[in-house]
């Protein structure tokens, strides 16, 4: 460049066009872009003529069709009667629900596998290896066929369900509960549960800037749960303690009443946090491990229990380096959910498939399912990284 | 604004489609090629399964089979593509298969916003369910409350929710896309029951029970809460093509009509009945008009049988599934097998 712009302003007449740097980049330029465009808009232009040619349904209106399919498992009423778009919807929220309990459960097991693996305690230690190594070196999808056929085989029929307390029934529909009848009085409880977690940040805010202030601790974690725990009670007394149960209870075929976690469901999160926890449970522990041998020995010194030395110095500092590929596998179990349809869990991917199966239009469901995909996990990376923000080493 | 989608939706998923566009017509194509790629099931017994030597064997086989003979003059020109319920109709779509005989049942919306042609119906059958003899269940108005076991995105699944709909009946599906699955997941107890095309819970009862159940212990329900016309599908756009299908499964029906078989075929040839004459080709034209060799249904029955042979060595008497013809009986024996004539 800076020979170029050296010659323009001494030589000028001297290059011809087609040897100048200058032009020659911004030919090239022109003419990739271009290719780029002509190629999208060939592949655009040969699909709308073939799904023309062939007569292909195009558009987005089947969306408010009835879809007249049933679903299994849903956490709002949907009918066969209700549209493709509550269908999907219905299979979008199964997909959020056991990505978010997996995801939970994932990262408290993986965190406990990863810190259990440092343990000086050998058979521990042991124990945790083996366990990411045979994890994490099988096939998700074979780990799901297993635990499926494992529940649909070995547990008895709803007749012959396993009785716990006459309350709980074990079988191979699932596992059944009894549930509190709807009142009002657990809205008023939903309330006062959330002024309760609002409280408990209030109350840690200011036990914090106090024992900065004067070195006096507080007992923020009890006066957390009593504030969480407590208000809800509290609310629950106020409303006449309403105790009304649905109990399950064996009806034709099946058990009737309570609520039911279905095995298909189980199966998918059992084998989503088994996978996820053994690749959770080695990021926390390089995390750990690459934290400064002296910080634990520093803490130590200074008289720290074990625990103490894991919670209050290393685990804090390890999270830094454990978040940003942390991420990554909460955007796995989200993506890995989709495996559900292979084990019968109507998710995301299995509704878009009925819809584009009883359609035919691939191309505007495949959308739909990607732009459903790429919402949920940037969504999961904006937060991620806010949080890898907040908690970055910050230089004072 | 809907253009606008359309175009983005395109933008993405245009490489499934470019293949066709550039390809011509289907018919050039499979005879440049020298096979034909047909789309089957992912193994029903009787309809299409491969066998112990991984070769495909079953009624809907022998279409592709039939269609196989007229083109190039020999039945194994084929190239067998298994497809779930799922895949079937995007892979005709995207020129993938050539064609769909996999127990496809012929809807309004499939021939139409799908872009499919049917051809001509090669097995009349309707929608049953299968359950355990245990259960003790006598008829499907009983089944209230049941759990279901059934393959994602078919008319069945439709028609069950319609049926338990208008009975005012509730069910739990279990809805898995492997046949294998669904099936394994039925017989394991996961469902009550399992429904299908009766054809379908009548191949499922004899194949597939795993030790120690047996077929017996399994009975298909009276009700048939459906019309399923399982058609061989093309897609839109060649008509030729699709008439050689067509006339194929035709030819088949023709032959079981004059008692042309495929043991008696070579004599039938010196056979002095004009229209058994203008069938095998011996008075030539038919071929011709459809674009094939005069000899086409000659090589269609000798190789692969004629419709009743196909039925009977597949399903029927001849099998292990045992299936009445019932519906299926020619239109003489009182069925609804009727071709139109080949003149």
């Amino acid at each position: 460049m800076a020979v170029g712009s050296l010659g323009s302003s001494t030589t000028r007449t001297k290059v011809a066009p087609w040897n100048d740097p200058v032009i020659r980049g911004w030919v090239f330029q022109i003419v990739v872009v271009g290719l780029v465009g002509l190629l999208a808009w060939f592949l655009v232009s040969n699909t709308i003529e073939n799904l023309q040619r062939q007569k292909i349904a195009s558009g987005f209106s089947y969306l408010h069709r009835e879809a007249g399919f049933e679903i299994g498992d849903t956490m709002i009423a949907y009918s066969p009667a209700s549209t493709y778009a509550r269908a999907i919807f219905v299979g979008m929220l199964n997909t959020l629900k056991v990505a978010v309990i997996g995801i939970f459960l994932s990262t408290i097991l993986g965190t406990m596998i990863g810190v259990g693996r440092l343990s000086p305690n050998w058979l521990l230690a042991k124990i945790c290896e083996c366990y990411v190594e045979m994890f994490r070196n099988v096939p998700l999808l074979l780990w799901l066929f297993l635990i499926y056929k494992l529940i649909s085989e070995a547990f008895p029929g709803p007749r012959q369900a396993i009785n716990v307390l006459n309350s709980f029934f074990l079988s191979n529909r699932g596992l059944y509960a009894p549930v509190p009848l709807a009142d009002p009085t657990y809205h008023w409880m939903g309330i006062a549960f959330l002024i309760g977690v609002v409280a408990t940040v209030f109350v840690k805010r200011w036990a914090k800037k106090r024992q900065d202030a004067t070195g006096q601790p507080f007992p923020t974690i009890k006066t957390g749960i009593g504030l969480i725990v407590g208000l809800p009670v509290i609310v629950w007394l106020l409303g006449g303690a309403p105790h009304h149960m649905s109990w399950p209870h064996l009806k034709g075929f099946n058990f009737d009443g309570g609520i039911v976690i279905q095995p298909e469901f189980t199966a998918l999160l059992i084998g989503l946090v088994l996978y996820t926890s053994a690749f959770v449970a080695e990021i926390v522990r390089s995390g750990i491990l690459a934290l400064h041998k002296g910080q634990s020995e520093a803490a130590s010194a200074l008289g720290l229990s074990r625990g103490q030395v894991m919670r209050l110095v290393l685990l804090p500092q390890a999270m830094r380096l454990i978040i940003p590929p942390m991420t990554s596998q909460y955007l796995n179990i989200t993506k890995n959910s989709s495996l559900a349809i292979a084990i019968g869990y109507p998710d995301l991917v299995a509704a878009v498939n009925v819809t584009i199966n009883q359609t035919g239009q691939a191309i505007e469901n495949i959308l739909i399912i990607m732009a459903a995909y790429l919402s949920v996990s940037l969504s999961i990376s904006a937060f991620m990284n806010w949080y890898n923000k907040r908690i970055a080493l910050r230089e004072r | 604004m809907r253009k606008t989608t359309l175009a983005a939706a395109a933008g993405l998923t245009a490489i499934l489609f470019s293949g066709t566009a550039m390809a011509g017509k289907d018919l050039d194509t499979i005879k440049a090629r020298g096979n034909l790629i047909c789309g089957v099931g992912q193994g029903t017994a009787g309809f299409m399964m491969a066998d112990s030597q991984g070769k495909w064997v079953g009624l809907d086989v022998d279409v592709c089979r039939a269609v196989s003979a007229a083109l190039f003059g020999d039945s194994e020109k084929v190239k067998y593509v298994p497809l779930s319920s799922q895949q079937r109709f995007t892979a005709l779509q995207s020129g993938e298969v050539d064609m769909l005989s996999n127990n496809t049942t012929q809807t309004l919306t499939r021939d139409t916003a799908l872009g499919l042609d049917f051809t001509a119906i090669t097995y009349y059958d309707g929608q049953g369910f299968l359950v355990p003899k245990k259960l003790n269940v006598k008829s499907a108005k009983e089944l209230n409350g049941a759990t279901v076991c059934v393959a994602p995105g078919t008319t069945t699944e439709l028609n069950l929710a319609d049926y338990f709909r208008a009975n005012k009946m509730t069910f739990k599906p279990v809805v898995i896309e492997k046949v294998d699955e669904v099936r394994a997941a039925f017989f394991s107890g996961r469902c009550d029951v399992y429904t299908n095309d009766s054809s379908s819970l009548y191949a499922t009862r004899a194949a597939n029970p795993p030790p120690p159940l047996k077929p017996e212990d399994f009975i298909v329900l009276p009700e048939i809460i459906s019309k399923e016309p399982l058609a061989p599908a093309v897609r839109h756009g060649d008509n030729q093509f699709a008439d050689i299908v067509r006339w194929s499964q035709y030819a088949m029906l023709e032959a079981e009509e004059y008692g042309i078989t495929s043991k008696n075929v070579d004599e039938m040839l010196k056979s002095e009945n004009p229209t058994i004459k203008r069938i095998l080709g011996v008075t030539p034209g038919m071929g011709k008009a459809l674009g094939v060799d005069e000899k086409w249904v000659y090589n269609i029955v000798k190789q692969v049988g004629n419709y009743g042979e196909s039925f009977d060595r597949n399903v029927g008497s001849g099998s292990v599934l045992k299936i009445d013809r019932g519906l299926n009986k020619l239109w003489t024996k009182g069925g609804l097998q009727y071709a139109p004539p080949i003149r």
